[in-house]
């Protein structure tokens, strides 16, 4: 199996961006998953509901929106321009920001199920013991759903290495910019290069697979995992 | 001003619970009631885990005054908590599950200390464990250090032993005798068990549908006859008492107590040494002052105090007074009017047979 510098260069580009996009999820999706598991607010269900919307949405629908939004006619366009930080369509970072939205549920239920799953006891018990609700957190809640954080990382960097039509509505095609595996892969077939888009469609089949192998296996996972479908 | 006060108001599912307690600020306060009768959520009030209307002042700490608009979280008042079940953290060894509330209390404010606590609850050897390798009874004792640690002001325990066989049980009981002899702190213990209740709490409280029915001293509590408990199957007083001597010929520990003394099969007590015993209301019978041969040894004169209903129709309760010791007896109708019982009158209790608790 033979890999191009092209193809090369998107798997680095891949696994920077899915790197950046999980850190980024776990900071941003374990309060939302805090509050989704501990809030009676009845705004509950519509939070729920958005955070879960990729899991059915077409990436192209997601990706659209975040097109004309990010874009030079869009709210969030004409903010990052106001900012000085130009437009986020075709560059790194409009994909890491394109990423996060496309994979937050796959990170959000894994952690609030486990959040949920330790129930109000531990955090009582700690409120016995005189640790304030910051410190609970930290020093309870957190180790305590360890599994869940651990799926949820799993499952938020595989699905970025995946991802395709967000990247193609609003990445593009740009090498060593916005140019990842799956869209490499698609190039090699557009151009008929069918044995070089086998190489890399067999290394994402390979390491799905892993992925996968390593969630079903890892004690604790499959239970969250499997809790949250 | 000294005591524990709580007054609490919270509407139930089925129904309002309301308190009014004022309860000593010492020794073990037992709140006992048939399940769902509201004792924990009483005492999750107590401890702000739930929010009812009212107030809570311990020995003249305030945690909640709704006059004041008062109301300490949690994690702001100086509590001990023992849940039912097993409560450690599991992701914590035994050793950081005792620590994880000792480090937020100051060196000046640490009452109970370190070894002072292992050696009361008997956990120094597990210390290095995970809470997975013990046992349940282990794990309540390594719950109850835990919350001793925090020096608290109050300790509340929900059931701490209804999780457990009774061999479990058999095991914590003497823990926490020694933890109420030996620690100056107020406990108020949740209980549907009337044989802890006897064996444990100074005062108990008695709680029905959200409703406190009667509080008062242990002793006088278990006697009313006009309260549940009376009526009872298992109806009983507790008498305290201590060992006098021991009869080596027949066998025969000699127990004194205020009413005069009681003779039990002998028991492996110190002389001197503290002895509760119990005795069941279906244990007593009661005969004409006179005729003094029986096989029963204990033979107490008493006078009656009053009737009461027992469960079966057939049935009444008779509550005796043995030199100022309340004792009760549970005899038939068809007895007491052959016998002509009337209040007032002195008769011999025959105490067929004693428990001792502990």
């Amino acid at each position: 199996m033979h890999l191009s510098a092209d193809d090369w260069s998107a798997i680095r580009l891949t696994l920077e961006l899915a790197s950046i996009v999980t850190v980024l999820l776990l900071i941003i999706g374990t309060p939302i998953a805090w509050w989704l598991a501990r809030s009676r607010s009845p705004l509950r269900g519509v939070v729920g509901a958005i955070v879960s919307l990729p899991i059915v949405l077409p990436p192209t629908v997601l990706g659209f929106y975040l097109l004309v939004l990010m874009g030079p006619q869009g709210a969030v366009g004409r903010f990052t321009e106001a900012l000085g930080l130009g437009r986020l369509p075709f560059t790194f970072p409009g994909l890491v920001v394109a990423s996060i939205l496309y994979s937050l549920p796959f990170v959000v239920q894994p952690v609030q199920n486990a959040f949920m799953a330790m129930g109000d006891r531990p955090l009582e018990v700690a409120a016995t013991l005189r640790a304030s609700p910051l410190r609970t957190f930290f020093t309870v809640a957190l180790p305590l759903a360890r599994p869940g954080f651990i799926t949820a990382a799993i499952l938020g960097f595989a699905h970025t290495v995946g991802e395709f039509g967000v990247v193609l509505m609003i990445g593009g095609n740009i090498p060593d910019k916005t140019r990842v595996i799956s869209m490499q892969i698609y190039n090699h077939v557009e151009a008929l290069e069918y044995g070089q888009a086998h190489g890399l469609a067999a290394l994402l089949l390979g390491f799905s697979f892993v992925v996968l192998l390593a969630l079903y296996t890892v004690g604790g996972a499959r239970n969250t995992l499997g809790a949250g479908r | 001003m000294n005591g524990v006060h709580v007054a609490c108001r919270l509407p139930l599912a089925d129904f309002v619970l309301e308190a009014d307690l004022t309860l000593p600020g010492r020794g073990v306060t037992a709140l006992f009631g048939p399940s769902g009768s509201g004792k924990t959520t009483l005492l999750r009030c107590v401890a702000g885990l739930a929010r009812g209307a009212g107030r809570v002042e311990i020995n003249g700490e305030c945690w909640q005054d709704d006059a004041r608009r008062l109301f300490l979280p949690t994690h702001r008042r100086a509590l001990g908590y023992v849940f039912q079940e097993a409560s450690l953290f599991a992701h914590l060894s035994v050793r950081a599950n005792l620590e994880f509330g000792l480090k937020r209390i100051p060196a000046a404010e640490r009452k109970v200390g370190w070894d002072a606590a292992l050696e009361l609850l008997g956990i120094g050897h597990l210390l290095e464990r995970g809470t997975e390798a013990l046992s349940g009874g282990e794990r309540q004792r390594v719950a109850i250090a835990r919350a001793l640690l925090t020096s608290p002001r109050l300790l509340l325990m929900d059931e701490p032993l209804a999780a457990l066989d009774a061999r479990r049980k058999h095991e914590i009981l003497p823990y926490l005798e020694r933890l109420h002899d030996e620690l100056a702190i107020p406990v108020l213990y949740v209980s549907h068990s009337p044989d802890e209740v006897a064996r444990l709490a100074d005062h108990l409280v008695l709680l029905e549908q959200g409703k406190v029915l009667a509080s008062g001293p242990t002793g006088e509590v278990l006697t009313r006859l006009d309260l549940p408990l009376a009526r009872d199957e298992e109806a009983a007083v507790r008498v305290d008492a201590h060992v006098l001597s021991h009869d080596d010929a027949y066998q025969l520990t000699c127990l004194g107590f205020a009413g005069g003394h009681i003779q039990v099969t002998r028991k492996a007590l110190a002389v001197g040494a503290r002895a509760r015993i119990k005795i069941q209301a279906r244990d007593v019978s009661i005969a004409l002052a006179g005729d003094n041969r029986s096989s029963i040894v204990n033979r107490l004169p008493a006078r009656i105090v009053g009737f009461g209903d027992a469960a079966h129709p057939a049935q009444c309760l008779v509550s005796l007074d043995v030199a100022g010791t309340p004792l009760l007896a549970r005899i038939t109708h068809l007895s007491r009017d052959q016998l002509g019982l009337v209040e007032g009158m002195t008769v011999v209790a025959q105490i067929k047979s004693v428990a001792l608790l502990g």
